[in-house]
């Protein structure tokens, strides 16, 4: 499964990927803003994004917005702080498929990724 | 400052630093803090705006700092390393996130992070704010949390309230 993770830390980045790799997902691709991953996820066609909300030059929801006008199907998940009712409710609206608040467990996030899965095969 | 301010970051550090760094953090009383040269030598900033404004700063003495960001990203750095800076800024993105969403009935939004590493620095505050200073300590060293916020409409604050936010 090809994963692209959006998000401006590379240290979070680098748990997320760490993480992946335990739960054996080495074809990982990643941008550092929306605008990086706009320009790569074209080419890259990931199977699964997992997208910061909020990043300097454009922000999660706004690459979540922009992305899915092309692409309604390739699910999303959030790995973000923003954890108030309305901003999971405007995520959700935007395409977001699953939603992983900081900090978070490696177990939780594994969790979100084989529900979010699920779902899209189901 | 209201109370129900402090509560949200002391249960917040707590939360972030065992889940994501496996350290427990013990928090002494909070103090009102009057100068505006940070506690330590390195300090994570995030800025509040909307219902809240103000800023929050994670500050560690640079030993501290290591040890914690070692803990956290899982490899060894000193505050040399060019992700030093990045893992510092996630830190107090993630205490002050999940503080900001026990802040009852306020739309907030939170700054990305920025870091400052350097002996005596001096962080600007809003001069109306007071400053509120949440001594932390931990295994890996002690730190401090300043947080300088206020409702965007309030016109003053108590000092009484610091030691409420403690009890």
């Amino acid at each position: 499964m090809k994963i692209l993770l959006v998000d401006d830390s590379r240290t979070m980045r680098n748990i997320q990927k760490s993480v992946l790799g335990q739960l054996g997902h080495t074809e990982i691709e990643e941008a550092c803003d929306g605008q990086d991953a706009l320009s790569k996820v074209w080419a890259y066609e990931p199977d699964l994004l997992l997208v910061d909300w909020n990043m300097p030059n454009m922000n999660g929801l706004d690459f979540v917005k922009a992305y899915r006008q092309k692409d309604k199907t390739t699910p999303i998940i959030m790995v973000t702080t923003e954890t108030e009712k309305s901003r999971v409710i405007e995520a959700i609206k935007a395409g977001v498929n699953n939603y992983v608040v900081k900090p978070f467990t490696p177990d939780l996030l594994s969790q979100r990724i084989a529900e979010t899965m699920e779902k899209v095969s189901a | 400052m209201n109370a129900d301010f402090i509560r949200p970051f002391i249960s917040s550090v707590q939360n972030v630093f065992s889940m994501m760094v496996q350290l427990q953090i013990t928090i002494q009383d909070p103090v009102i803090k009057t100068e505006s040269k940070t506690t330590y030598d390195v300090s994570g900033i995030i800025g509040l705006s909307g219902d809240v404004v103000g800023n929050v700063v994670l500050s560690f003495p640079t030993d501290a700092a290591e040890r914690i960001v070692t803990l956290f990203t899982g490899m060894e750095m000193t505050s040399e390393h060019e992700d030093f800076a990045d893992a510092i800024g996630e830190l107090v993105n993630m205490v002050s996130g999940n503080a900001k969403a026990d802040f009852k009935d306020r739309d907030v939004s939170i700054s990305c992070p920025s870091v400052v590493i350097g002996h005596d620095h001096t962080i600007g505050r809003p001069k109306e704010i007071p400053c509120v200073a949440i001594p932390c300590q931990s295994d890996c060293g002690d730190f401090v949390i300043e947080i300088s916020i206020q409702d965007r409409s309030a016109n003053s604050s108590s000092a009484s309230d610091v030691s409420a936010a403690a009890a």
